[in-house]
């Protein structure tokens, strides 16, 4: 599924100067798909940026015109809740390299007049904080209060703080590293064969061709989809219940529960996402490693900023486990920075960062609060 | 409890103003709080419980989830001014473990300890013969957290052997204190309830 530029309802903001890309091309034009939340004040102070996931999108907050449910971290941000959108002015951003209005593989190239497909540039973290620079650039705003995510959103937010310190007071990463593991980097590889195994992939010309790739990409989801759960969780939710069955069936449907719900995850993300955007977005998470890109050891990337900062990781989380971001707070403590760091007992796996988690949303709410003050929002 | 509070204070006036400090155990805060307002300290909190990690969170104070016993790691040599033990190390796993990690990551530290030399502690389990309970002590001998009690005595001992400097010592009791350059008299032992102790390497 593609969606056109600026067909779906919400902000656009285009530039016609080139983005320098970290693999040395550029992108001649600029297009981010974005959704904003409450008001930008006087003084342009209380705003924050939110950076979304892999599969995430800029609908954080509002009903998603796509799916027609409600914005993915719906239970995070709003009026009243711990992102307040009574106090804060919050802005997510389609990615660059992203299928859902930002430019990407799906975007027409002005070059060719035609969909970019594999000819897009490979893209990275830092790219994609570079197009959002431009976009808080257009907006007026100097300096944002926060920069949050979760996992790919995380490592937006590390890149953020990393390069442009001067542009954020706080910074939440959330279940994230600061380098993709080998594992991280082997389910990624998972999804991309699948995708690329599908004849009607068609080395990615699939848009030209007029044919689509949903087997290969909802195998990708499906692998990608184990890897945000844990054994508790689907224990939990699925044991080995079978669906409407009785009895297994000695053959090769969908006899469990677990099953027939991988396939519906499966099925219903292809009318949502590109089989080549998850190509890239995938590449820019593996690719990304803090202390390679900027030649230096993680203490050193982050020494002495003034940027405060608030990790959270969950117990359950395997896929971007509590280790990982310890390793982060342990660089940021080493180097003088001011670090808070809570580790949440879960067992939803990485998806509890999505989840109903009232204790994280108690340090969220105080951490934000108390940096407003601190600023004098 | 007003004689935490006096516990807090006096800790609170052996911190040197605007430095960086590190407190072990902080709770939810309340020492840091007045230190970052009373001494205007950059203050750092690590505390075992998730509620009191964010209690500390919620009130603008920085604090990191962890375990005295496993994430002093955390901390690279001489990165703070100061580091503060307060009622804590007598429910640590490592005590001389410990003890040694805080004057590797502070320039200097505090300890404070509940002593168990105190006359009516020695007095209670005379008579008694069983296990003290009392208002600071105040766990059975089967759940408490406390599994690495002292008095004033045996940690003088144990800094000595580490070959850590007492600096300065106040005892504590019934609301009343004293103050000692360096370690305190050979009574302090049998009647203050409560010391803390400057140390240095």
């Amino acid at each position: 599924m593609t969606f056109e530029q600026n067909t779906l309802p919400c902000s656009y903001f285009t530039e016609k100067k080139p983005l320098l890309l970290e693999n040395g091309t550029s992108i001649d034009e600029l297009t981010v798909a974005y959704e904003s939340y409450g008001k930008l004040n006087k003084n342009k102070s209380n705003a924050i940026i939110v950076c979304h996931a892999l599969s995430g999108d800029q609908f954080l907050a509002s009903k998603n015109p796509i799916t027609n449910k409600d914005g993915w971290w719906d239970r995070m941000v709003g009026p009243g809740k711990p992102i307040d959108t009574e106090r804060y002015f919050v802005i997510c951003a389609n990615v660059l390299g992203g299928c859902i209005g930002s430019t990407g593989p799906t975007s027409i190239d002005p070059k060719t007049n035609e969909a970019y497909g594999l000819s897009f540039p490979v893209i990275t973290i830092s790219d994609m904080v570079n197009a959002q620079i431009r976009l808080i650039n257009h907006l007026g705003i100097e300096k944002l209060l926060s920069v949050i995510g979760g996992s790919m959103g995380g490592m937006q937010v590390l890149e953020w703080a990393a390069s442009y310190p001067d542009r954020l007071h706080s910074a939440i990463p959330i279940a994230t590293s600061s380098r993709h593991t080998a594992q991280n980097i082997a389910f990624h590889e998972l999804g991309r064969q699948a995708i690329m195994a599908d004849p009607d992939w068609n080395n990615g010309n699939y848009i030209k061709l007029g044919t689509s790739p949903t087997k290969g990409l909802s195998i990708a989801r499906m692998t990608a989809h184990v890897t945000y759960l844990s054994e508790a969780s689907l224990t939990k939710k699925f044991g080995r219940r079978l669906q409407d069955k009785k009895e297994i069936s000695f053959g090769f449907d969908a006899d469990f529960q677990i099953e027939s719900y991988l396939r519906h995850q499966g099925l219903t993300f292809v009318d949502r996402f590109d089989a080549n955007s998850y190509l890239y977005i995938t590449r820019a998470m593996d690719y990304f490693d803090l202390e390679k890109t900027h030649g230096k050891s993680l203490t050193e990337v982050f020494e002495k900023t003034k940027t405060r900062f608030l990790i959270a990781s969950f117990t359950g989380d395997w896929l971007y486990p509590p280790s990982e971001n310890l390793m982060i707070v342990r660089a940021l403590s080493a180097g003088g920075v001011d670090v808070s760091f809570v580790n949440i007992e879960s067992d939803k796996g990485h998806d509890a960062f999505l989840l109903d988690e009232p204790e994280f949303d108690v340090a969220m709410t105080g951490f934000l609060d108390a940096v407003s003050k601190e600023i004098k929002v | 409890m007003s004689n935490k509070r006096i516990d807090l204070e006096l800790i609170t006036s052996l911190v040197d103003r605007e430095t960086r400090v590190l407190d072990i155990g902080c709770g939810n805060g309340e020492l840091l709080d007045s230190l970052k307002r009373k001494r205007k300290v950059i203050g750092q909190g690590l505390e075992l419980k998730q509620e009191r990690v964010n209690q500390c969170v919620a009130r603008g104070l920085s604090a990191i989830q962890g375990d005295a016993d496993k994430d002093l790691g955390l901390y690279p040599n001489q990165s703070f001014d100061c580091v503060i033990l307060s009622q804590t190390i007598q429910a640590t796993g490592q005590p001389k473990l410990i003890l040694t990690e805080l004057i590797r990551i502070g320039k200097k530290a505090i300890v404070s300890i509940p002593n168990f030399g105190y006359w009516k502690i020695r007095l209670s389990l005379a008579i008694n013969g069983k296990m003290p309970v009392t208002k600071k002590l105040a766990h059975n001998w089967h759940d408490t957290p406390n599994i690495h009690l002292c008095t004033i005595l045996d940690f003088i001992n144990l800094c000595k052997e580490l070959n850590i400097k007492i600096e300065k010592t106040i005892i504590l009791s019934s609301n009343k204190t004293k103050s000692y350059n360096g370690i305190p008299n050979k009574f302090s032992n049998l009647f203050s309830e409560e010391a803390i102790f400057l140390i240095k390497s």
